[in-house]
């Protein structure tokens, strides 16, 4: 599933980095905890969070995942957005909640980060 | 340590309090390791590890200073506080357990799950500590064959 797929599965709009679409996320993470995020998830990752702040965007790099979606609504700051395009990671902003933003993903065959190698 | 000289040292500072640079340092040495060009796996629990070690400063400390000796299949980091120090090590490693504030946890952090994973993420993880007067984490990464 590309990262365009998931726009449209989410009825996402796109805040950052519309030129990397393409990428295919192995595995997705929801979580409003960035320890959690840091801990537990897998390289190549898509994340889903509640979070705007622009520490999102650099626990992203560290953790070398290829996009986030804010979901329920949730718009970030501008320092989130500005940091996004410097570290070539997508945003995208749902109206969907957590809970109905991770389940469309899921049933659509996006495999969660305990699930792949 | 071992006697071999380094590809490359860096020593920078760290703000207690400042969001706006926290993570900076950490992306320096993410960008420079990818330039040496070690595998992404190694980098990213070193940079990982660096991260919650950048973090810790930022979120507890008053200020830090933080080191990496990058050599061709090993990277030691150093990162020392001054700060309030941490009353119970053994708590402090326990997942869950986390002193930051609620403005902290606000952002995603203090879950309790900093110092465990700089253990998973590292080779070798040692802290000394003094209350009333900081830490100092000193982290080895080293790159097994595979």
């Amino acid at each position: 599933m590309t990262l365009r797929e998931v726009r449209e599965i989410l009825e996402a709009e796109v805040l950052a980095c519309e030129d990397l679409l393409d990428r295919e996320p192995r595995s997705a993470c929801g979580s409003d905890l960035l320890s959690d995020v840091l801990a537990f998830t897998k390289e190549n990752s898509l994340l889903l969070t509640g979070l705007t702040n622009p520490q999102v965007i650099r626990t992203a790099e560290m953790s070398d995942l290829i996009g986030v979606v804010f979901v329920r609504g949730k718009r970030p700051e501008p320092a989130t957005v500005e940091l996004a395009v410097m570290k070539k990671i997508p945003l995208l902003a749902t109206k969907l909640p957590m809970y109905e933003a991770c389940g469309r993903l899921y049933m659509r065959g996006l495999r969660g980060c305990s699930e792949v190698e | 340590m071992t006697d071999e000289k380094p590809l490359i040292e860096i020593e920078r500072r760290i703000t207690g309090g400042d969001f706006q640079s926290a993570g900076d340092v950490s992306s320096e040495l993410k960008r420079i390791l990818q330039q040496i060009g070690f595998p992404a796996a190694f980098s990213r629990r070193v940079v990982i590890a660096a991260y919650e070690a950048e973090m810790n400063v930022v979120i507890h400390a008053f200020r830090g200073i933080f080191r990496a000796w990058i050599f061709p299949r090993h990277i030691h980091i150093e990162v020392d506080d001054e700060g309030p120090g941490i009353p119970d090590l053994e708590l402090a490693f326990q997942e869950g357990y986390s002193t930051a504030p609620p403005h902290i946890r606000e952002m995603g952090f203090g879950a309790g799950y900093g110092l465990s994973n700089m253990k998973k993420c590292s080779d070798r993880l040692e802290i000394d500590t003094r209350v009333g007067e900081g830490t100092k984490v000193v982290m080895d990464f080293f790159l097994k064959d595979s």
